[in-house]
C-alpha cells in the first residue's frame, strides 16, 4: 500500500513507524497524547479526535464518536413513514432536504409509486439548493480552519440567499420537512423562478471570488497539496463517497451514475474528478461542483413542466412487504436507506448509511504521519458533519 | 469563470449504465468462486441484486466480491427479525402489555436464524451493487470479520456489535463507538425497549387517526375563528376586523390612567382582571380616550370580538335561506356568510348603526 503514496506521505510514514517504534520500547523520545475536541472550532461540532505525537509528528490519532448519537434507526421504529421525514433532515443539517429524498424514494419504490415529472423537478431543484447551502459554507469555513477569516463571511453571506429561496418554497430555513411520499407538500412560490436565476448568479460570482482569495492562493495551496493523500484504492476500501472519492480520481457520481426519478438525467452538467487525492483536490472539486450545481438549477428552471406536484397515493400510508435500498449523492456523499418493510404504517427496520460515518472513518489512517497543522487541514478537507456520523 | 487552477483532468463521457444481464452474470460468477457457500439468491431485473451466503464462508464471499471489482465498500449492519415484543411502542403504560407474535420471519433470500448481517459493495466501474446477507448462529452470535478484507468494515463492524451484540472474529478493536463502555444491552435489538415509550405514551399516535369529519365540528369554533381571514377589505374595515382595534384602545386607554394616578400598583396581567377591577373602570370612565379610532359602541356591552362569536354561537336553521339564495359552493365561504348574515341580523335587532355594520359584502 505504501507505493500508492506520494513521496513526502511516505517519508512521514516511515518516520511515524520509527517513532512508533521508540515509544514502545520508551527510548529517548517521550509521546504526548493531545484531545483535540470535542469543543474545537476546527470540529464542526462535538468529534474529539485523541492523537497521539512524537514532537511534532502525530503517531496514531482516533476520532471519539457518540457525542452527538440519537438513535434514529431505533427511532424510525416506532415512527410512521410521514414523520420519518422530521427525523431525517436533522442527520445532515446543513443539506436538510437532500436527507429526505433518498428515504422517500425508497418508500416510493416500495409502494411502486412515482412523483409526477413537475415534483421530479422541484425535488432536484431543492437538492441542487441544499448543496449548495451545504458547500458554500464549506468553502467558507475552510478559510477560517486555515487561518484565513474573510472567506466565512461572504459564505453566510451568499448561503443567506440560498436560505432564504429555501425558506420560500418550503417554510423552513434548515429543516423543510418538505418531501412527501408521492410528490411534494406545495408547489414552488410566484417568482420563486426569478429569484433563484438571480441567486445562482450569485453564487457563480461567490465561486469566482472564492477561487480567488482562497483556492487558488499560494498560501492556500502550500498549505494543502500533497497533504492527507488518500490514493483511489484506499479511499474506495473505506467507502469514501462524494467529492472525497472524485477528489482521488474516481469518476462515480450516484447523480449520473444510477436510474432515479430525479431530474438530472433532463440537464447537461458534468462530474469534476481530481487524480491528486490531496486536501487540495477535495477543496477544489467542492468548488466546482457548486458551479456545477448552480448550472443544474438554472437549467432545470427553465424547463420546469407544468402539472400535478402529487402523485394519487392513499391518505393513510402503508408500504408493502419489501426491502429497497435507495442512496443519493448528497451534499456529503453517498447517503442511502436500507428500508425494510413488512407492510405497517412504519418501517421494519431502516439502515441509515449516511457519507460521514465512512468519510471519517479513514481519519486513523490518513493522519498517521502528518505534522499537527495538517490534521486541521485534512479534518477540513474531509468535510464532516457530526448529526451525519452519529445519527 | 476566471479559473486560476487548471490542473485537474476530467472524464467527460458518462459511463454505461448496468444493463440487462448483468446482474445474473454476476450471479453465476459469484457462485463459480463461492459454490455452494452461495445459499440463495433474490434478483430484481435491472434493479437490484441480493445474495445469501453461508455462515462460515463469509470472508470467503467478502474476498470473493472483492476481486470481482466490488471495491467500494459501501455499509455493514445487522438486522433483528423477530417483530418487536414492544409492538411499535405505543401501548398505554398503565395496562398490561398485550400479547404479540414475535416469530421469527426473515425477508428476500429467507434466513434461518433471527439475526443476520447484511453488507453492500459497489462496483464503481460497471455501477452495480449488490448486498450480502449472513445468518448469524443464535448459539455462538459471532461470524468472520471483513476487516481484512475491506478497511472500511472496521467502525461497521464496531457499530454493529455495539447494537446488535454479534461478534466479529478477526476484528482487532470491538470497543464502543457511541455508548459508554458499561452500557448493558443492544439498543437496535428488538427486544430492547425504548425506554422513553415505557414511561410517557408518544403524543405522535393522534397522526395516524383519521381526521375527525368537518361537519361534526361544533359550529361556533369554527365561524368566530374563521371569518376575519376570509372578509373583504369592506367588511373587515366595517365589522368583525374592528375588534382588535378596540380592545387595543381600551387597553390604552387604561394603561395610561393606571400609570397617571400615583397610587396605583401595575394592572395584572390578565384583561379580564382588568375589566373588573373597580377603581380602574372609574378611571377609565372618567377619561375616555380622544384618540381611540373606533366608533363606540351604542351598547355598553363587552367588546365586539367576544359579542360576535356569541352572536355567530346563536345561528339559527332560517339563515341558511340566505346561503341558499348565493349559491355558495365553498363550505367556508358558506361559514362566513352565514356568520356575516347572523351578525347583520342581530346588529339590526339590538339598533346598531348602519355604518357598523358589515351589510356591504353580505349576500343581498
Amino acid at each position: 500500500m505504501t507505493d500508492l503514496l506520494s513521496e513526502r506521505q511516505q517519508l512521514s510514514y516511515i518516520a511515524a513507524q520509527a517513532a512508533d517504534a521508540r515509544l514502545n520500547v520508551e527510548l529517548e523520545t517521550e509521546g504526548m497524547t493531545l484531545n483535540i475536541g470535542p469543543q474545537h472550532p476546527a470540529t464542526h461540532g462535538t468529534l474529539r479526535i485523541i492523537v497521539r505525537l512524537d514532537g511534532e509528528q502525530v503517531v496514531w490519532a482516533e476520532p471519539s464518536c457518540g457525542y452527538m448519537h440519537r438513535g434514529y434507526e431505533k427511532l424510525t421504529e416506532v415512527r410512521t413513514y410521514p414523520q420519518v421525514t422530521t427525523l431525517v433532515n436533522r442527520i445532515d443539517w446543513l443539506g436538510s432536504f437532500a436527507n429526505e429524498v433518498p428515504f422517500i424514494l425508497a418508500a416510493e419504490k416500495l409502494m411502486e409509486v412515482e412523483a409526477p415529472p413537475r415534483a421530479q423537478h422541484i425535488r432536484t431543484i431543492l437538492f441542487e439548493l441544499s448543496r449548495i447551502a451545504n458547500v458554500v459554507l464549506f468553502l467558507g469555513d475552510l478559510g477560517v480552519q486555515l487561518g484565513a477569516v474573510t472567506p466565512v463571511f461572504m459564505a453566510f453571506r451568499d448561503r443567506e440567499h440560498v436560505l432564504n429561496l429555501i425558506e420560500s418554497v418550503t417554510g423552513g430555513r434548515f429543516h423543510p420537512n418538505f418531501d412527501r411520499i408521492g410528490g411534494l407538500k406545495d408547489d414552488l412560490p410566484k417568482g420563486f423562478i426569478d429569484e433563484c436565476h438571480a441567486v445562482m448568479k450569485k453564487i457563480r460570482t461567490f465561486c469566482d471570488e472564492n477561487e480567488d482569495l482562497l483556492i487558488g492562493g499560494e498560501i492556500f495551496q502550500a498549505r494543502t497539496r500533497d497533504v492527507g493523500v488518500i490514493p483511489r484504492e484506499v479511499a474506495l476500501q473505506y467507502g469514501l463517497s462524494g467529492a472525497n472519492l472524485r477528489a482521488s480520481g474516481v469518476d462515480w457520481d450516484l447523480r449520473r451514475d444510477q436510474v432515479l426519478p430525479l431530474a438530472y438525467d433532463k440537464v447537461d452538467w458534468k462530474v469534476w474528478t481530481h487524480p491528486d487525492g490531496d486536501s487540495f483536490a477535495r477543496c477544489w472539486v467542492r468548488l466546482q461542483e457548486t458551479r456545477e450545481s448552480t448550472k443544474i438549477v438554472d437549467q432545470l428552471l427553465d424547463t420546469l413542466p407544468s402539472g400535478s406536484i402529487m402523485a394519487k397515493v392513499p391518505r393513510i400510508i402503508k408500504v408493502p412487504e419489501g426491502e429497497a435500498w435507495v442512496s443519493t449523492e448528497n451534499p456529503l456523499g453517498e447517503m442511502g436507506y436500507y428500508i425494510v418493510s413488512r407492510g405497517d404504517l412504519g418501517p421494519f427496520r431502516v439502515k441509515i448509511r449516511s457519507a460521514s460515518f465512512n468519510n471519517i472513518s479513514i481519519a486513523p489512517w490518513v493522519l498517521r504521519g502528518v505534522y499537527v497543522p495538517d490534521i486541521i487541514t485534512i479534518l477540513a478537507s474531509l468535510y464532516f458533519i457530526l448529526g451525519d456520523i452519529d445519527r | 469563470m476566471g479559473s486560476t487552477v487548471s490542473d485537474a483532468t476530467t472524464e467527460t463521457e458518462p459511463a454505461a449504465l448496468p444493463g440487462d444481464g448483468l446482474r445474473e452474470g454476476i450471479v453465476d460468477e459469484l457462485r463459480r468462486r463461492i459454490g455452494e457457500s452461495l445459499v440463495d439468491v433474490h434478483l430484481v431485473p435491472n434493479d437490484d441484486l441480493w445474495v445469501r451466503i453461508a455462515t462460515d464462508s463469509w470472508r470467503a464471499a467478502g474476498e470473493a466480491v472483492e476481486a470481482m471489482g466490488f471495491h467500494y465498500f459501501c455499509f455493514l449492519s445487522a438486522i433483528d427479525w423477530m417483530p418487536s415484543p414492544y409492538g411499535r411502542s405505543e401501548d398505554d403504560p398503565t395496562q398490561p402489555p398485550p400479547e404479540r407474535d414475535t416469530v421469527v420471519r426473515p425477508g428476500v433470500t429467507g434466513g434461518e436464524t433471527r439475526f443476520q448481517v447484511f453488507a453492500r459493495v459497489t462496483d464503481t466501474r460497471r455501477h452495480v451493487a449488490l448486498t450480502l446477507k449472513v445468518d448469524v448462529p443464535d448459539d455462538v452470535m459471532a461470524i468472520e470479520s471483513w476487516f481484512t478484507v475491506y478497511a472500511g468494515a472496521n467502525w461497521h463492524e464496531r457499530e454493529t456489535h455495539e447494537m446488535f451484540g454479534i461478534s466479529f472474529v478477526g476484528h482487532p478493536d470491538l470497543r464502543n463507538m457511541y455508548l459508554p463502555t458499561e452500557f448493558e444491552g443492544h439498543p437496535l435489538r428488538k427486544d430492547f425497549p425504548l425506554l422513553a415509550r415505557m414511561i410517557k405514551p408518544w403524543p405522535g399516535i393522534v397522526d395516524v387517526e383519521p381526521m375527525p369529519v368537518e361537519d361534526a365540528l361544533p359550529q361556533d369554533e369554527v365561524v368566530g375563528a374563521q371569518a376575519p381571514a376570509d372578509l373583504t377589505p369592506e367588511q373587515s374595515d366595517a365589522g368583525l376586523g374592528a375588534a382588535p382595534a378596540e380592545d387595543r384602545a381600551v387597553e390604552e386607554a387604561l394603561t395610561r390612567s393606571v400609570e397617571e394616578a400615583p397610587d396605583h400598583t401595575p394592572p395584572p396581567a390578565g384583561d379580564d382582571a382588568r375589566v373588573d377591577s373597580g377603581d380602574q373602570q372609574d378611571l377609565l370612565e372618567g377619561r375616555p380616550d380622544p384618540s381611540s379610532p373606533a366608533p363606540a359602541p351604542p351598547e355598553p356591552g363587552p367588546p365586539s370580538a367576544t359579542s360576535a362569536a356569541d352572536e355567530t354561537a346563536r345561528v339559527e336553521p332560517d339563515d341558511e335561506l340566505v346561503v341558499g339564495e348565493d349559491d355558495i359552493v365553498d363550505e367556508t365561504e358558506v361559514r362566513v356568510a352565514e356568520g356575516n348574515a347572523v351578525t347583520e341580523d342581530e346588529a339590526t335587532a339590538t339598533g346598531r348603526p348602519a355604518d357598523d355594520q358589515p351589510g356591504e359584502g353580505a349576500p343581498t
